[in-house]
């Protein structure tokens, strides 16, 4: 029961190329999602630098370390690097990995589009990454590139939105083949109710990748336009307007950030269920509501605005179309809660992550809640409060969500084991200091600390200072990840077939690690039931 | 009728007060020096603080950063402010705060209660049953439902009565640019350019060796300020010249974006009693000085504010007549 597969009898058919051809010309899902996964690693611990650099600078008042404009060049590259760099290839690169095992597949639908979309990820981060080198450095005016201000910048600026179109194509390609591949090869008898969630999540945000990336990269076309050829979309002086590029802007940015979490969520309705031994609670609820939240995503992107301006209706209708997210969000959370209330709980590297997972996504939530509030944001819009807000459901939401994959998968992908105590160490510290890191932030902004500001007045200086601790030490404990991920592939203990024993899913039915070639015999519908037994 | 209750509204000051700087500057607007006082007891809570950290034997570094560490850890809630309006927004954000609170309280002690309760090394065998319950999930769709009807009500009774701006006494032109303010008072010839104070400026310079402490005002100082009676409804014409920039005192409750081409409003009145000195900054990332474009808003009786403004024009005129077409030069629109 626990080896169906006759992985032996298949051997020929593991006749993968070797060498640096096995990378360059990979079309094998298990070979792209490692490489994504590298990729992002390494976009991680780069914006992470750039991240290290912003704490430094912030530890006290005064100008200490960097001038301002190369302050504002790093606050503006470490978004660009984690959100395009680091936490969507992560995602990529775990659907790869995953959609086909869970679905039954031996691989994606469209191998050949899945190497191109990764191939066009190292040119497009390096293009991204060396506007650091051009005369005028980076660019300085933030990820929203808001005009005229992004104008000002030299060379960098047509660099950048050069590399956004590449990790744009790159991102609807990978979206296009996942929606090909969840449409197209589920087993027989696996209906769309019966896929795993992380799945049913991946479905939503492909669809979400698809509809908004073409609209950033009109976005930054018009932009470019703007500088190069005289068109004046966003010039008043010529008709134009600074705030349609806002519009624009956020109807693509606010479904950006449900791409980055709606993939958490699946994650989180993976891990929950396995450590506490007991199926999902609600899994049609989770399904709906995850696709409630996606709907949304398109009709709330005002709410980055209050302060621009907007008509009293126009703020109004984007406040209470934000406030409405909090009901499909909150199904999740009351969901997962009853998923382990009577469960039968135990404490492995992924279920802790995933639990921290819950606790701090949901004060993001409540954040997010009073952010929606007009009049409150008015006094919160643009300080630290919303940076406190949007890292919490970034950090120990989506970031603690991937290394909860990476520790729940990776006995499946590599056979082994990794150690144990290790990850817990990498845990404790990881999320102790996250919130050393970004609770204080929520006291700046509400003092009155704006973000993006390159030296601060001295009445901010303490809740800085715990802030860099707290930021130091969490780089520093995101160094064990790696470490703990390499001493695995090259020396961890092998790994059962089913090394969490509440697992349920196709997945575990493949032996560890899995077969280069997933599914080649579809799973037999006693499979299906026992994964799928919601 | 200039006197201030002890603790002073200026509540971003903190540190050393030097009298003799910026405020003096605009000689004019040196209405209520009285507001320094009640300050000056921090530098001696400094002192015996770093007293505490050497006898503590923290490192000469440590007990350095200790003391000026020590002085702010309360500040960490919204300021009440000086308006109606800002009055209300606190309310509003508090009252946003302890429904979040009770949420909290509810949802994190089931989460607790499994964690504890429901664990595998207790025992604990998962009651695999317990799949779905229509009736459970009614109510958590239901509840929220009601709680975020409660909590948007008054938001937007708030958010009406915010963006009313009909009915001005005076109306002033906000002119953002790289990097700093420009106020023009309609109707009359005054114009002010307020920019961060030579003082700040000089210790913000890289390696300055200024320690920022001794700093009157750090980064949120100007050399000019915006003169306002207290009182009145005053309707802001908010724009920019350059870039985006985002006009926000908190003390106010008001932030508005500054966009080149546009025209935004916004409007508040200042409690009769809370004559005093308002601080705040550019929110809205605008280039290399974003940092350094503090706005300072001095809120004074409207007798005093007619006098100083009648002060202003004449000295507008005069210097007009001996330079022509000078005025405001840097900043024309």
């Amino acid at each position: 029961m626990d080896q169906p597969y006759e992985s032996t009898a298949h051997a020929d058919h593991e006749h993968k190329p070797h060498g640096w051809r096995r990378w360059v010309f990979a079309t094998n899902h298990k070979d792209i999602g490692t490489m994504y996964l590298i990729f992002a690693g390494v976009m991680f611990f780069l914006g992470g630098a750039a991240a290290m650099a912003i704490r430094a600078q912030l530890f006290k008042s005064g100008m200490e370390l960097f001038d301002p404009g190369v302050y504002n060049s790093l606050v503006t590259m470490h978004a660009l690097l984690m959100i395009f760099g680091a936490v969507m290839p992560a995602w990529v690169g775990l659907a790869n990995w995953m959609i086909p095992m869970q679905i039954g597949a031996p691989d994606m639908a469209l191998p050949r589009l899945n190497n191109l979309s990764f191939w066009i990820l190292p040119f497009a981060g390096t293009l991204l990454v060396s506007s650091f080198f051009v005369p005028g450095g980076a660019p300085a005016g933030g990820w929203t590139m808001y005009p005229p201000l992004m104008e000002q910048f030299g060379a960098s600026f047509p660099m950048v939105v050069f590399a956004i179109h590449l990790l744009g194509i790159s991102s609807i390609l990978g979206a296009i083949n996942i929606v090909v591949t969840i449409m197209n090869l589920r087993a027989p008898g696996m209906s769309l109710l019966r896929m795993p969630l992380f799945v049913w999540a991946w479905l939503i945000t492909a669809y979400l990748l698809i509809a908004v990336m073409p609209v950033l990269a009109g976005a930054v076309t018009m932009l470019l336009t703007d500088h190069f050829f005289g068109t004046s979309f966003f010039n008043a002086a010529g008709g134009g307007s600074p705030v349609m590029f806002m519009h624009i802007f956020w109807f693509f940015g606010h479904p950006e950030v449900y791409i980055l979490i709606l993939p958490a969520f699946g994650v989180i309705s993976e891990i929950i269920p396995t450590f506490s031994r007991k199926p999902l609670f609600g899994y049609e609820a989770m399904v709906y509501a995850t696709a409630s939240i996606a709907f949304l995503s398109f009709i709330v992107w005002g709410h980055h605005m209050f302060t621009v301006g907007m008509p009293v209706a126009a703020q109004l209708f984007f406040m209470l179309s934000t406030m409405l997210i909090a009901v499909p969000t909150g199904v999740k959370v009351f969901n997962w809660t009853a998923t382990m209330w009577r469960g039968s709980l135990s404490f492995e590297p992924p279920m802790l992550f995933a639990v921290a997972f819950l606790f701090l996504f949901t004060i993001g939530g409540f954040s997010g809640l009073m952010l929606a509030l007009v009049p409150a944001d008015y006094q919160y819009h643009g300080t630290y409060f919303v940076v406190a807000h949007f890292h919490y459901v970034l950090v120990p939401g989506a970031v603690f969500a991937i290394i909860g994959a990476i520790y729940y998968w990776l006995p499946k992908w590599s056979g082994r084991m990794y150690d144990m105590r290790l990850a817990k160490w990498h845990f404790w510290l990881s999320v102790i200091s996250v919130n050393v890191l970004f609770f204080p932030q929520h006291f700046l902004g509400l003092a009155g600390m704006p973000r993006r500001i390159a030296d601060y007045a001295p009445q901010f200086t303490d809740w800085n200072m715990v802030s860099s601790i707290g930021g130091f030490v969490f780089g520093a404990s995101q160094l064990l990840f790696p470490y703990i991920i390499w001493r695995c592939v090259r020396a961890g203990k092998p790994a059962e077939a089913r090394p969490w024993d509440g697992a349920r899913g196709l997945e575990w039915e493949l032996p560890s690690p899995a077969p280069y070639h997933s599914w080649q015999t579809p799973p037999s519908e006693a499979m299906l039931a026992h994964g799928a037994e919601h | 009728m200039n006197k201030f209750p002890g603790e002073s509204h200026d509540a971003r000051r903190r540190g050393p007060r030097d009298r003799g700087d910026e405020a003096r500057e605009d000689s004019e607007a040196r209405l209520c020096d009285c507001a320094a006082q009640g300050l000056g007891k921090r530098p001696g809570n400094r002192a015996g603080l770093g007293k505490l950290a050497g006898i503590a034997s923290i490192g000469a570094a440590a007990a350095g950063a200790l003391p000026a560490a020590a002085s702010d850890w309360g500040r960490i809630n919204l300021p009440r402010g000086v308006t109606n309006v800002s009055t209300r927004i606190y309310a509003l954000h508090m009252m946003a705060f302890w429904v979040c609170v009770c949420i909290g309280v509810v949802v994190f002690g089931v989460m607790i209660w499994s964690l504890i309760f429901h664990r595998k090394s207790r025992g604990a065998v998962p009651d695999v049953t317990l799949l779905h319950n229509t009736k459970v999930e009614v109510v958590w769709t239901a509840i929220p439902v009601l709680i975020l009807v409660g909590m948007a009500i008054p938001a937007a009774r708030l958010l009406v009565r915010i963006n009313n701006d009909t009915n001005s006494r005076l109306s002033i032109r906000v002119n953002g640019f790289q990097w700093g303010w420009q106020y023009k008072y309609v109707g009359t010839n005054v114009s002010v350019i307020s920019k961060l104070s030579m003082s700040s400026d000089a210790a913000r310079m890289l390696d300055s060796g200024i320690d920022v402490d001794r700093v009157p005002d750090y980064l949120l100082n100007v050399d000019h300020q915006l003169v306002v009676p207290v009182g009145e409804k005053i309707r802001l014409l908010i724009t920019s010249v350059d870039v985006v920039h985002s006009w926000w005192v908190p003390d106010l409750g008001v932030k508005k974006d500054a966009i080149p081409g546009f025209i935004n409003q916004a409007s508040f009145i200042i409690n009769p009693s809370k004559t005093g000195v308002y601080r705040g900054q550019c929110t809205e990332l605008c280039g290399r000085d974003h940092a350094f474009m503090p706005i300072v808003v001095r809120a004074v009786t409207p007798a005093a504010f007619r006098a100083w403004l009648k002060r202003k024009e004449a000295a507008e005129k005069e210097a007009s007549a001996r330079a022509p077409a000078s005025t405001s030069a840097a900043v024309s629109t």
